[in-house]
Parts: C-alpha cells; sequence; structure tokens
C-alpha cells in the first residue's frame, strides 16, 4: 500500500488490515474487550504471582534453585508437612497395638482388623517378595498359610522369627541351626547318602527299596536323630522340620532330598527389628497368624 | 475476530445496506401489581406451607438408636447414609433415590398433562421465592405504580432507603435459604452453633455462600428471565400438554372482540375484554395472556383473580380468564358441547407407569436384607495343603448390618461334606456346623473364615454356600463361593 490512511471498507465500514489477496481484503476488526481484559488481567496476575510465588530459575551459584517468592511457598515443604502429620496419626493409631499383647489384638476384633490391615500391607511391603502373596510360599521359602512350622507357630513364636530372622548372624537372638553338608564335607559316602534318600522317603510314607532302608537305618540313627528324633518327626526347639509329612520346603523328590543332604540347605531369613517398627512387628505377626497355620 | 469480505465487482453499485438491528433485548422491568382472589390466597397458602417446610423439616427429630443420627431427614455425607423419617438408604442402594426421582418426574408429567403447568405456578422454589421476594419488594416501595415512580424519581434520601431497606431483607432472606440448606447436610443443631463460631467444614460456608448468592440473584434480579431462558422445562411442558390439558386460558370465544366499554353501553355484539390491562399489570411474567398459550407463561393464576375482579365491577360472568383447555375454547367457538376428557391415553400410562414404580419401590423397600453379605475367596494362594493332606480355603467375610441394633448371627456352610471351618479371633464352629457372630448396629465387619476339608484325589474345585442367619428374626443371607482343592 502506498498511501498510510486507514482503509475503510465500505460495505461494513471497518477498517481493513489493509492487504489484498485477489481483491479479497480482510476486516479488521478490534479484539472484543472482554477478550483484551482478561488478557491484561492474566498478565497483570503473572506479575504478581511472580512477586509472590516460586516463578524464577536461579542462576547456578545461588544457593537455591528458584526465586522463592514473597510467600516462601514450597511444594516440597507441603509434603514433608503432610508426612509428618501421616506419622502422627499412625503414631496414635499404632499406640493402640503397642499396649495390647498379640493374643488380645487377635481377639479384639477391632485392633485384630486395624492389625490385619496394617499387616497386609507390611507384609506386601517387605514379605511378600520371598514368601509370595498371602503367604504362599515358593520352593525353598516357607509357605506361611498352611500347619507346618519349623520354628513355631504361635503368635509369639511367629512374632520372634519376625524380629530376629533365622540364621541372621548380626543378631544374636536369631533362630538359628546348621544341618552339615554330609556329602560336601565328606561325612558321608555318596552311596550312604542315596541309601538315606531312601529311608526318608520309607517314612514319610513313599515307595522306597527295602535293603536300601535297612542299610541306611543305623545311618540314620547315628546321624539324624540328635535333631530329626527317632521317628523323624522333627524337633521344633531346633527348628529340625519334620521328614514323615507331606511338606517339603525344598522340594520331597528324591533328587531333591539327595541335594539337600549332601549339600545341606540352611537358608536365611532376615531379623526385622530395627528395619520395622514395633506396631508393624505386631501387625506382620498377627496377619501370618490369621493366614491360616497360626497354632495357639 | 476477522471477518472477510468480498468486494463485489460492480464497486459502488450495491446500494448501501442499512445497519443490521441489534438481536439483543434488553429486559424490561416487570412491576407487577398485587391481586386479589381465590388463586392469590391459595398461592399464599402453598408459599407458607413449602418455605415453612423447607426451612423446619431438618429440625424434626427421629430417634433411631444410639449413635445414629436422630435428624429426621438428613443427607448423611459421613456416614454415608440417606435418612428420611422411617427410610434409610445405604450407598449401595442409591437406586430408591433412582427411582423416587423417577417417580417425581412421572408425577410430573402427569400432573402438567392433566392441569398443565402447576408446578411452576404454584410450587417451583424459583415462583415462590420469586413472589416471596415480590412481597418484600412491594412492603417497602409500594405497589405497582408506586414501584414504577420510584424507580423513575431521581436519587433521594426516600429513595435510598427504600432500596437499601429492600436488598437488606432480600440478602436476609437469602441468607436463611442458603443456611437452611445445609442443615439437611449436617446435624441442624451442631452446624448451627458451629457454623457461627466459624467450626463449620468448608464446605457448609461454600454451599451456604452460594445458595445465599443464587436466592438472591434468582429470586431478586433475574426473575421471569429464569423461567424463560435458563429453565428447561417451558420446552419440555410443550410435549407433555395437549388440547384437554387444563391451562390458564383467555376465552377468546368470550372475550372478543374486545375494547373499552362504558357504563351504559349495551354488551350486544362485542366481546367481555374491556381491554383493562389488569391481567398484563399483576402478571409476574410480563406477558398478556391473552395472546393465547405462550413459553413465559408459568401458569400462576393471577391473572385470573385480576380479570374475575373486573367482570364482578363490570357485572359480567367471572372466568373470561380460567383454567380451561385448548379443546373446550375451540369447541365453543365452533357452538360444540364442551367435553372435558381427564381419562386419556397419555394420563392412563403416565398413573400405570407411577402406580408400577411405586409398588418397585415399596416392594423392593419392604423386601431388601437388613444385612449386605459378601464372601471373598483368598486367591493367594488358591489352596493350603496341610502336612496331613487335608485342604484349607482362606476367605474374608464381609457383614454388613444395616439395623440399628446389635444382632447376633450364626454363620453356617452348605454344600461341602465333613467340612470344619474356623473365624480367626473368633473361635470354631460348634458340633451343629454354626458360629455365631455379634453384629454391630450399623456396623460392617471383615471376618477371616479358614474352612478346611479332609483329602479328596478327586475333585479339583468346588462350590460352598456360606449362609448366616440371623438368631432373633431368622433373617437369612448366603452366597455361593468356590472353593479349590488343587491346581487344575
Amino acid at each position: 500500500m502506498t498511501d498510510h490512511k486507514p482503509d475503510i471498507d465500505e460495505v461494513s465500514g471497518v477498517e481493513t488490515t489493509g492487504h489484498s489477496w485477489d481483491g479479497i481484503k480482510e476486516l479488521n476488526t478490534p479484539l472484543p474487550r472482554w477478550w483484551l481484559f482478561i488478557l491484561y488481567s492474566t498478565i497483570v496476575w503473572a506479575v504478581i504471582y511472580m512477586i509472590f510465588m516460586p516463578a524464577i530459575p536461579a542462576l547456578p551459584g545461588m544457593g537455591y534453585t528458584n526465586t522463592l517468592g514473597l510467600r516462601g511457598h514450597s511444594d516440597r515443604a507441603l509434603v514433608a508437612q503432610d508426612i509428618a502429620k501421616l506419622h502422627t496419626e499412625r503414631n496414635a493409631a499404632s499406640a493402640k497395638l503397642l499396649g495390647a499383647s498379640l493374643s488380645q489384638i487377635e481377639t479384639d476384633l477391632d485392633l485384630q482388623q486395624f492389625a490385619l490391615a496394617m499387616g497386609e500391607s507390611a507384609f506386601g511391603d517387605n514379605c511378600a517378595t520371598c514368601h509370595g502373596a498371602g503367604g504362599r510360599g515358593a520352593k525353598g521359602y516357607p509357605m506361611l498359610a498352611d500347619d507346618v512350622w519349623l520354628w513355631d507357630g504361635t503368635l509369639t513364636g511367629i512374632e520372634t522369627t519376625i524380629r530376629h530372622g533365622i540364621r541372621h548372624m548380626e543378631d544374636p537372638a536369631t533362630r538359628l541351626n546348621a544341618m552339615p553338608a554330609f556329602g560336601r564335607d565328606g561325612l558321608l559316602a555318596t552311596s550312604e547318602i542315596d541309601d538315606l534318600v531312601q529311608y526318608v522317603l520309607n517314612i514319610s510314607g513313599r515307595e522306597a527299596a527295602a535293603d536300601a532302608v535297612n542299610r541306611a537305618a543305623p545311618v540314620f540313627a547315628q546321624q539324624c536323630v540328635v535333631c530329626h528324633g527317632a521317628d523323624g518327626k522333627g524337633n521344633r526347639a531346633l527348628g529340625a522340620p519334620n521328614l514323615t509329612d507331606r511338606d517339603w520346603l525344598f522340594g520331597g523328590e528324591p533328587r531333591d532330598i539327595q541335594q539337600t543332604i549332601f549339600n545341606a540347605r540352611n537358608a536365611h531369613m532376615p531379623a526385622w527389628q530395627g528395619r520395622l517398627d514395633d506396631a508393624t512387628i505386631k501387625s506382620l505377626a498377627v496377619y501370618v497368624h490369621s493366614l491360616g497355620g497360626g497354632e495357639k | 475476530m476477522t471477518k472477510v469480505t468480498l468486494i463485489s465487482s460492480n464497486e459502488g453499485g450495491a446500494p448501501k445496506p442499512e445497519r443490521q438491528p441489534s438481536l439483543y433485548e434488553r429486559r424490561h422491568q416487570i412491576y407487577p401489581k398485587l391481586a386479589h382472589g381465590k388463586f392469590r390466597t391459595v398461592k399464599w397458602l402453598v408459599m407458607a406451607v413449602t418455605l415453612a417446610a423447607y426451612y423446619l423439616i431438618p429440625w424434626i427429630r427421629w430417634p433411631r438408636g444410639s449413635g445414629i443420627p436422630d435428624q429426621a431427614v438428613l443427607a448423611d455425607f459421613e456416614g454415608e447414609k440417606f435418612y428420611f423419617f422411617f427410610l434409610e438408604i445405604w450407598p449401595q442402594e442409591i437406586y430408591f433415590l433412582g427411582a423416587l426421582i423417577i417417580l417425581a418426574a412421572l408425577a410430573l408429567f402427569l400432573v402438567t398433562s392433566l392441569f398443565g403447568r402447576v408446578w411452576c405456578g404454584y410450587t417451583c422454589p424459583q415462583t415462590v421465592w420469586t413472589d416471596l421476594y415480590i412481597w418484600v419488594e412491594r412492603a417497602f416501595e409500594g405497589d405497582r405504580a408506586a414501584r414504577m415512580r420510584l424507580d423513575k424519581a431521581p436519587w433521594s434520601l426516600n429513595k435510598a432507603w427504600r432500596k437499601l431497606g429492600k436488598h437488606a431483607v432480600w440478602l436476609l432472606i437469602a441468607f436463611v435459604t442458603g443456611g437452611a440448606f445445609i442443615l439437611y447436610w449436617h446435624d441442624a443443631p451442631t452446624i448451627a452453633r458451629t457454623f457461627f463460631k466459624g467450626e463449620a467444614p468448608l464446605t457448609a460456608y461454600f454451599f451456604a455462600g452460594v445458595l445465599t448468592f443464587t436466592t438472591y440473584m434468582l429470586a431478586g434480579t433475574m426473575r421471569e428471565q429464569v423461567c424463560t431462558y435458563l429453565c428447561p422445562w417451558p420446552r419440555i411442558q410443550g410435549a407433555l400438554t395437549d388440547e384437554h390439558a387444563l391451562n390458564v386460558t383467555y376465552r377468546f370465544d368470550r372475550g372478543e372482540p374486545r375494547g373499552p366499554h362504558r357504563k351504559d353501553e349495551s354488551w350486544e355484539g362485542r366481546g367481555d375484554c374491556i381491554d383493562c390491562n389488569q391481567c398484563v399489570q399483576v402478571c409476574p411474567m410480563g406477558i398478556d395472556i391473552r395472546d393465547g398459550s405462550q413459553l413465559e407463561c408459568i401458569h400462576c393464576a393471577l391473572c385470573i383473580d385480576a380479570c374475575d375482579d373486573i367482570m364482578r365491577k363490570v357485572g359480567r360472568p367471572t372466568g373470561l380468564i380460567a383454567y380451561d383447555t385448548d379443546k373446550a375454547v375451540s369447541t365453543r367457538a365452533s357452538g360444540g358441547k364442551v367435553v372435558y376428557k381427564l381419562i386419556r391415553t397419555r394420563t392412563v400410562l403416565y398413573t400405570i407407569l407411577i402406580a408400577l414404580i411405586s409398588g418397585l419401590i415399596l416392594w423392593g423397600y419392604t423386601a431388601k436384607s437388613n444385612y449386605e453379605f459378601n464372601v471373598l475367596k483368598d486367591r493367594s494362594p488358591p489352596y493350603i495343603r496341610l502336612s496331613d493332606g487335608r485342604v484349607r480355603n482362606g476367605y474374608t467375610l464381609k457383614i454388613v448390618n444395616k439395623a440399628s441394633e446389635q444382632t447376633s448371627v450364626a454363620v453356617s456352610l452348605e454344600g461341602l461334606k465333613d467340612a470344619e471351618f474356623e473365624i480367626v479371633g473368633v473361635g470354631s464352629a460348634a458340633a451343629d456346623g454354626t458360629l455365631e457372630l455379634k453384629s454391630e448396629a450399623h456396623g460392617v465387619g471383615r471376618y477371616r473364615m479358614l474352612v478346611t476339608l479332609p483329602e479328596n484325589e478327586t475333585e479339583r474345585r468346588t462350590t460352598l454356600t456360606v449362609r448366616i442367619t440371623d438368631l432373633k428374626s431368622g433373617e437369612v443371607a448366603s452366597e455361593n463361593t468356590p472353593f479349590v482343592m488343587g491346581d487344575r
């Protein structure tokens, strides 16, 4: 355009943008006032916001990552506050657990439900990795819902196990035993171990070679009875498993039993005292006890 | 925001079009005149009853038992229950409320198809509160003519205090209305106390504020615009009424031709309408009923009162404007005999539907159980093999007791031979195969149940029925659940 006078559209009386495309002109209709008002308000708001709230990234070396604003607002601090509040609320709730004995917790249905809920989530976080959801167990990791217990299936017994762990050497009160690696350490000959496998199959009620069982009887009496008992029913005090039932922590096939006698198993469970607070350990004991195998 | 315009080729040749008239219509203030008559009296009564109900119902007490709210009508969000006198609705029974809303809608349809918009004219909160606000306005500023004069007059002390007084009373009513609303959601005496101490929940202040604002705006300033522009009902009602519905109607067959009438003039050859405009002056919607059925008309019948007044004065029979049907008016106009039909397909259908749904609600409510019973089977482990070969499954029982007193229930199993069960923390089943549990009033109990079966090599999976029986009423609730005995 050569002239700088505003170009007014004849039909509508509105100024055009001054450009023409193939004879088509565009009206330069002003923005609606309400729209402009909102735009300007947001700009004013942005300035106020920058003054009062954290907004501008700080340069390196200034000690903080952004300007703090007059209000000193910090999402991080708010989260920390929320967490602290949650902790005090939890402490109030778990104080009731701490004050009650384990058997009280299990028979007071309100307290029991609180403990079960707390125990279930703690179990999921800490125990289910090995013992499986609902304590279903896996090879080498005992099932907690059945009636087989190596050490103790009572409420207090379960609590002790959780607290001190099994073969957790850093804890002097840990549950400790050690089955010798009969084969690896050369205590028994391979043939004697094979005979013992047949003996164990026999006492757990399965088919076994009679002559091997006879050969193994004196070996069993000499080597195994101390812990597993003359009848092979185990000894809770020593954590020695019952060999006559149908529960096999490390597998009940002849090959599994042979491996157990040859190498020994001696699995490990960490002590949770110090890692979990007392209320959580108590609730875990109640939860595990309620899974199905809990003993009186 | 830019318009593209085409410049025509014969520039200058086209005539310059007229500037488009604005499509925006300014609101004209309506100054309804006070009417006197039977419909005005009915409207005062309905207003008194509905307002009293709204403001007072939350204060009615209805003892239900200890620990349970004793407010007759209460939507208890904290306890997740809805109380309505003897009715008690739990969240999982919310369909009762749904059915009630359907019922209310159908009742509205039926009433509308019989008598037109009586809901709009008499009981709609918008109508009631607007009526109340106009009453206040009249008390401060006088009737129609005085109000019109006052609004035209320049500001003066007299005008100022009248306007100020009116708005103050309006705001007070609005606040009481908003305040009464929150009484329905909390214990009324408690929230009334804590509200003024500043200890009530934020939501209470929020909703009291919202209702105060909307009452003040809708009844004070917006008035008829709410009905005309905001409310969908005038559009819907068009589909619900027909030529047999009773509506506030100007009987044009009798009124036309209208015109002014002198005292000694004859009534021969003319209509009864003397064009005095009283029907227009009393109309809160600012319309002329003589233009026929209109979307704006809320059928408040005030024009009937105004017209009857005039008819008596000029010595003509009343009822020039009356509740009448379109059909009757047109029949009369053509000299036929008027028949009113209350029983029509649609009214019969609505009645049947209403009876059906009321019956369903009643049956559903009386037949509903005091207990809600769920059995959740443990997913992990799916089954437990005990050392002696027996199989055990773990379950979580959830017993919801909706009764307002503590009850005892007996848990028993069915469908499994030789099954034993125990509930952790409670004990094992007695010799008769049942185990007694206490169920707290309005309580939700969760129990862990362990079911044990003797060794069974053949079956992998079966079904078990868990049953609870109320020891006093004998009420039974049961649920089926799988019992797993081995891997598939």
